[in-house]
């Protein structure tokens, strides 16, 4: 048994850049995905619909728990060794592309229809309609339930601890087995946590002001 | 040939049937100013003209090209059938210039320094030219509308609905919209609008349409149907709104 060190406190710091790294990369790959499934919802495309609608369903129905364990061992049985940061990656992406996929839908769908007709009387095409009037316009719709979601994906990169991905939760683990002070070094954890999560929601709050302003 | 005949048009929401059995030609140039109680199927009809709702059977042709066809290029027939709606629908995150220029640029793929110019020369028209950088919210309700105007008319449409365009503002804003519309009259465009300005349909209609339980239940030039209206329907209708 040691005391706390200055330099728990800097493995803990490093630690929570890779919560910081995977909870980005999982925004970025759950993004694409939830373009994707978004596009696949709004289209007026009955099978791109139902395929849609089956991802939202198995995402969303299934503990992300166990996408993580699938991900990571089920790919393993299949023979591809994965890393836990690519499984978290994996996980995470798929994950979040399914919630955000929905809250996007939405968002499309709280603009206005008259909109979609204004737009159709001039000639767009279903695309056009999306890309020039309906999207920008469910953008800002989409803004605080979308950080919300980010915020919500910050905290759950903590489960990627269990395939043995050695972010901010893991590493508090094993300091604390080292140094048995639970107390402090989840205070830090948690302290890291929250810092993560503010700065993320203020950053988007400024966002958010801007495209007020953007228009 | 008529620049829009319609012919038997019937149209269902399910078990409602709100057009039952729509003939109704207009020719090139002709103003028809359709009336009715609320329900009658005025907007609906309007809708089905342009194509962005289906009917259950009749046939729409519009410059000899059948609206109702799952062939038709609704794309094409929309940039020359322009619609206004009694609400505007503005887009709200774009100038009045851009909420006019989309269509030449997108659809008609025209490049943006002329779809400027005809943005610029629309505006003028509807006397707005110092708003083109406005957006929608800082407009007044009867400057939206006229912003809504020349965004059909930047299409250059050879025929233009309008569906109670004035109903939704305030009185002492109605004129400035009416004026366009009589402007465009005398420049000779096509038109078919639900109104309820009894006066305004009444001074510059060629026609006069009106609608009672989906069905055009009487018609005639402007003057004459409102002065001697046949059918009680109408007599009462015009009872209704006259007081
Ligand atoms: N999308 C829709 N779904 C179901 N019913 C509809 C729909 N749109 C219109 N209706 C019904 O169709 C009928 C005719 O509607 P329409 O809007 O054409 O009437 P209108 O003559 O324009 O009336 P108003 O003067 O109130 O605008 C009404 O009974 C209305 O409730
Ligand atoms: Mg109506």
């Amino acid at each position: 048994m040691r005391d706390f060190a200055t330099s728990d406190f800097f493995y803990l710091m490093f630690a929570a850049r890779w919560t910081v790294a995977l909870t980005i990369v999982s925004i970025l790959g759950g993004g694409l995905i939830g373009g994707v499934i978004m596009l696949l919802r709004v289209l007026p495309v009955a099978p791109a619909r139902i395929v849609a609608i089956i991802y939202i369903n198995v995402i969303q129905g299934t503990p992300l728990l166990g996408q993580l364990f699938i991900v990571f061992f089920g790919l393993a049985v299949f023979g591809y060794e994965v890393s836990p940061w690519s499984a978290a990656v994996v996980a995470f992406s798929l994950y979040a592309g399914a919630f955000l996929g929905e809250i996007w839908r939405g968002s499309v769908h709280a603009v206005p229809k008259t909109q979609w007709e204004a737009s159709a009387s001039i000639g767009l095409s279903t695309l056009e309609q999306l890309r020039y009037v309906i999207i920008p316009q469910a953008v800002r719709i989409s803004v605080p339930p979308t950080i919300g979601f980010w915020v919500h994906l910050v905290k759950n990169t903590s489960l990627a601890s269990i395939i043995g991905f050695i972010e901010l939760t893991r590493a508090g683990q094993i300091i604390n087995a080292a140094t048995f002070r639970p107390m402090t070094v989840y205070l830090v954890v948690a302290a890291a946590y929250f810092v993560i999560c503010f700065v993320l929601t203020r950053l988007s709050a400024q966002l958010e002001g801007n495209l007020r302003v953007a228009r | 040939m008529s620049l829009v005949e319609i012919e038997k048009v019937h149209k269902s929401y399910d078990k409602l049937e709100v057009l039952r059995g729509v003939s109704l030609n207009v020719d090139r140039g002709e103003i028809i100013a359709v009336i009715g109680r609320s329900g009658s199927g005025k907007s609906t009809l309007l809708r089905c003209i342009t194509g962005l709702e289906p009917v259950q059977s009749g046939t729409i042709r519009f410059d000899d090209v059948q609206v109702n066809a799952p062939e038709t290029d609704l794309r094409k027939l929309r940039q020359k059938v322009g619609i206004v709606f009694q609400s505007f629908n503005l887009f709200p995150h774009l100038t009045a210039e851009r909420n006019i220029t989309l269509g030449l640029t997108v659809v008609k793929k025209m490049a943006l320094a002329e779809a400027k110019e005809i943005a610029r020369k629309v505006m003028v028209q509807v006397g707005l030219e110092e708003k083109l950088g406005a957006y929608p919210d800082m407009l007044s309700g009867g400057q939206q509308q006229r912003v809504a105007i020349a965004r059909s008319l930047a299409m250059s449409p050879k025929l233009m609905l309008f569906d109670e365009i004035t109903s939704a503002l305030d009185p002492e804003l109605i004129g400035e919209v009416l004026r366009v519309l009589a402007k465009l009259a005398e420049d000779g465009m096509t038109m078919i609008l639900v109104t309820h300005e009894m006066g305004f349909a009444r001074n510059v209609a060629n026609r006069l349409v009106f609608m009672h339980e989906g069905e055009i239940w009487e018609q005639g030039p402007a003057r004459a149907v409102l002065d001697e209206p046949k059918t009680p329907e109408l007599k009462s209708f015009l009872g209704s709104v006259l007081v």
